[in-house]
């Protein structure tokens, strides 16, 4: 650029950043902060109803740790359990659009996002009905007596079952554009170098498509973490994640100091959880 | 044997990937099998008889059809607020060059790694605290403000992919920044700002639980859903959830013959 | 096009650019003459596009000026220069037709009125069936001239070309050359063409300019340069050379005699300021001619030598002889008769006429230029 339009270059940057950001600032980064005000208020009296003042009342944190720590557990068992799984699911498909399918690629591909313009509440409805104890598959199972509670509906399994399905899309896509980008050369130049079809795949592939996996397992751990949908629908009152109590301590009970505590220590851990996940794997390809 | 194993290989791939779009598809199987049925009770969950009453006469409980055009009109405008200004933000980060260009990536990326929970109850937190009401407003500001980054990440993932050297040549050829920007530029990253607004349209029509802290009274139709369900869900749910699903696959299946068509047409 | 398009002398004066740590182009001083078709060869990295790229506005100098004619337009931005680029791989539109793509520029200038224009420009460059198509339908030739009409159309006072037959085969290059060639004398615009293939540079350009480390190094036509290198950088990268360091020993009539571990070689005066102590002798392979030995009537210059190796190429037999002082020398012998000497361990007789000499200074480096991949692509 001449010397003239370098330093309009940079400001036209600002120019676009300042409308979105703006936004981001006032209703993300400023709610958060406000979350935060309010996880330190002290209630006025006994009930909801009384209000509460500002305050900086850290025992709401250790109150709401000691009393639900084992929601937390349970959200990032399940989470992690159910991302896991995601990624078996979701590599073989991937792989099979990215490099086999040809033709079928994007067909498979409408037929993985087609799902979401139908209620994801009204999907996961329906494994309610598909799991309940009188249909047909759980009959089966018992048939064959596989399943130890007899039942599915109610158990931390149906839970899960249910937090695959719905994130799994989340993590096929990202895995998806990062090894369809691969350069199917790339494959060719390894095979005349002598590799096999393995030393392909170890050597190649799966280090090219690790962007990929990165975005998908983020894409698929944080919202299941914090998801109560899954749990609500397909579970029992033993499979309550964190995000439920949130959501009732928020729109029940009306604690809000006590609910934003809970969501704000919810939030940290997850921080924590990726900024160590990053450095380990060790990323700059996030966006 | 090598080559039988291959085979072997081949074929497990491709079975367990059809097993796998067979599981997406289970559950929109049954919503659209149900769609037919005329339910007993008002548990729609198990077959009782044929029926087309649901498709005939969508609007019966006329709060499905009013909870329905909420999503449509909150989804549109989510659409292309978000679009406008992820598209601005995914401009400025692959674009150009400036400082702070990493805190910038930071802070788009810090609202798609939060929880969605964290996400409506803040807002809410913050409609409280300066006293907002609840209602139409605040859940088109919560929707925008949890779509804006995933539109960054989806424009951002075309942009990356875009030959520098056009725009250089666009300038080369006397095009002015703006001019560059509007007959160079835009229309190569439009196939990405459709795919973003796209993705936008269905997370905002299908968001449940951040629309669910700052909804106040209004009833979304993702919010029908969830407290039809607790007392049986009608099958003109299922109705609208079946058009949606079948009518996004005709949409898609018709704008592949019409690029087929009018690639022919060039080639001829 | 009209061939009395007044065009402008290009200059450039003290043009830098330095990076961080890295000085790409280096105080250049340059006058390119109105209407000419200008070479900048040289290897990669040795500056030379981004001399052009300062040129079309693409990258800013950390000093010096551009003109062109009396204006300074190093201040304007790209798109209201009167230049305009052939990018390496061309850069088209794929989102636009052929026409459209022609017709850019004249458009983004609010041009009235342009189809007659578009559609002879593209009947110049023989596209005129390809116009609806987009670039992607269209062959690696078509779209280099495409590139070409799309630059051309908007008739600038300079067109710069940057490795525009890069991308292409042999042969089609070879055409494409001569295409360029012939456009260029039609429009009368300047040129500025960025090469790094040396006989592409030759063919094409009035004026040959070769670049290394961000430097000219000798400018000149093409037949001037190639026969009075005057750097053993030029010496070696403008075809092959074999040098000689060694000592004058004295003048004789219009040579001067210089000693080469004890053989006397002979160069003419005029090629040179040096008069005594140190100096460079080269000469060309193909001025050798490679005879056996008690052949009469031989060139004044003369080693003999042994044949270590030796390839037919068709048009000519190469030679690969070693000196009694252990250098290797090259020489080609044009298949005019094809000879028998080609045995390895013959001892011959290389011979060459003074005047193919020519004469470097002594303290630079004899292999600078030496391309590694000697293959001519």
């Amino acid at each position: 650029m001449a010397v003239t339009t370098r330093s309009k270059r940079i400001k036209t940057a600002y120019l676009l950043l300042i409308p979105g950001f703006a936004w981001l600032f006032f209703f993300f980064f400023f709610p958060l902060g406000s979350l935060l005000a309010t996880s330190l208020k002290r209630p006025l009296g006994d009930s909801p109803e009384a209000g509460f003042a500002y305050a900086l009342q850290f025992s709401n944190y250790s109150q709401a740790i000691a009393e639900y720590w084992p929601f937390y557990v349970r959200a990032f068992t399940f989470a992690a359990i159910a991302t896991v799984f995601c990624l078996l699911l979701a590599y073989p498909i991937s792989y099979y659009m990215a490099f086999k399918a040809k033709k079928y690629k994007y067909l498979m591909l409408v037929l993985i996002v087609a799902p979401f313009f139908a209620s994801f509440l009204l999907r996961t409805n329906a494994w309610k009905t598909i799991l309940s104890s009188e249909g047909a598959v759980v009959g089966f199972l018992n048939f064959l007596g596989v399943l130890p509670q007899e039942r599915i509906l109610s158990t931390s399994f149906a839970v899960i079952l249910g937090l695959i399905y719905n994130f799994l899309p989340f993590m096929i896509l990202p895995l998806f554009i990062s090894l369809d980008k691969i350069d199917k050369r790339l494959l060719e130049a390894a095979g005349d170098l002598y590799a096999t079809g393995n030393q392909r795949f170890w050597k190649i592939v799966w280090p090219l498509s690790i962007p990929g996996i990165v975005s998908g397992t983020i894409l698929t751990f944080i919202p299941a973490s914090g998801d109560y949908i899954n749990a609500e629908l397909l579970g029992g009152i033993s499979d309550k994640m964190i995000g439920n109590v949130i959501q009732s301590q928020f729109i029940i009970l009306r604690n809000y100091p006590q609910a934003s505590a809970l969501s704000f220590t919810l939030m940290a851990i997850v921080l924590v959880f990726l900024y160590l996940y990053l450095r380990k794997i060790g990323t700059k390809e996030l966006l | 044997m090598k080559k039988f194993g291959r085979h072997l290989r081949a074929r497990f791939l491709q079975g367990f990937s059809v097993a796998v779009i067979t599981y997406l598809m289970i559950p929109l199987a049954l919503i659209i099998i149900l769609s037919f049925n005329k339910p007993r009770g008002r548990q729609n969950t198990s077959w009782n008889q044929f029926s087309i009453d649901a498709w005939t006469n969508i609007c019966r409980d006329p709060t499905i059809c009013r909870a329905f055009s909420l999503s449509v009109q909150i989804a549109i405008l989510v659409t292309i607020v978000a679009t406008i200004l992820g598209t601005l933000i995914s401009f400025a980060l692959v674009r150009h060059k400036f400082r702070g260009k990493d805190s910038a990536t930071l802070g788009v990326f810090i609202p798609l790694s939060t929880p969605d929970v964290i996400v409506g109850a803040s807002l809410l937190a913050l409609f409280l605290n300066i006293f907002i009401p609840l209602g139409f407003w605040t859940i088109l500001i919560a929707q925008i403000t949890f779509t804006i980054s995933f539109v960054v990440v989806v424009v951002n993932a075309r942009l990356t992919g875009m030959d520098q050297r056009l725009e250089q040549a666009a300038m080369d050829l006397y095009a002015t920044p703006f001019q560059t920007f509007r007959y160079v530029t835009f229309p190569l990253a439009l196939p990405g700002i459709a795919a973003a607004a796209l993705i936008s349209l269905s997370l905002s029509f299908d968001d449940y639980i951040i629309t669910s802290f700052n909804s106040g009274r209004l009833v979304t139709f993702p919010l029908y859903v969830w407290n039809a369900a607790q007392r049986g869900i009608p099958p003109q749910v299922n109705v609208i959830a079946s058009i949606m699903f079948l009518g996004s696959l005709g949409l898609v299946a018709l704008a592949a013959i019409i690029a087929k068509r009018r690639k022919l047409k060039t080639l001829v | 096009m009209p061939k009395n398009h007044t065009v402008q002398d290009l200059y450039l004066k003290n043009l830098t650019k330095r990076y961080d740590d890295f000085t790409a182009v280096n105080d250049l001083t340059l006058t390119i003459p109105a209407g000419s078709f200008f070479a900048l060869l040289g290897p990669s990295g040795c500056g030379k596009t981004t001399t052009l790229r300062m040129v079309a506005g693409l990258e800013e100098p950390t000093s010096g000026e551009i003109l062109i004619g009396e204006e300074n337009i190093v201040p304007l931005p790209p798109y209201k220069r009167p230049v305009n680029t052939v990018f390496q791989s061309y850069a088209l539109f794929p989102h636009l037709t052929i026409y459209e793509n022609v017709a850019f520029g004249l458009r983004r200038r609010g041009i009235k009125d342009i189809d007659k224009t578009v559609k002879d420009m593209l009947a110049l460059v023989e596209l005129t069936p390809m116009a609806e198509r987009k670039p992607t339908q269209l062959s690696g030739g078509q779209q280099q001239r495409v590139a070409v009409a799309r630059a051309l159309i908007n008739k600038p006072d300079v067109l710069l070309l940057d490795e525009p037959l890069g991308a292409l085969d042999l042969k089609l290059r070879r055409q494409m050359q001569l295409e360029l060639k012939w456009i260029q004398k039609d429009v009368g615009t300047t040129f500025v063409h960025v090469t790094h293939d040396q006989e592409e540079a030759m063919t094409m350009a009035d004026t040959v300019a070769v670049m290394n480390e961000g430097r000219i190094e000798q400018m000149g036509s093409p037949v001037e340069i190639y026969e009075n290198p005057k750097t053993t950088f030029v010496a070696n990268f403008l075809g092959q050379s074999n040098l000689f360091s060694g000592t004058v020993k004295g003048i004789d009539g219009e040579l001067l005699a210089v000693d080469v571990n004890g053989v006397t070689l002979y160069v003419p005066k005029s090629k040179t300021n040096i008069t005594s102590g140190k100096i460079v002798v080269g000469v060309r392979p193909e001025k050798i001619k490679v005879v056996d030995i008690d052949t009469p009537g031989l060139p004044k210059n003369q080693i003999i030598g042994k044949i270590s190796d030796n390839a037919f190429v068709g048009v000519s037999t190469q030679y690969v002889v070693e000196s009694p002082w252990g250098q290797e020398l090259s020489a080609f012998e044009q298949n005019v008769d094809p000879n028998d000497l080609g045995y390895k361990g013959n001892e011959v007789v290389l011979a060459w006429e003074p005047r193919n000499s020519f004469a470097l200074d002594p303290d630079e480096d004899l292999t600078a230029g030496i391309e590694p991949e000697l293959v001519s692509n």
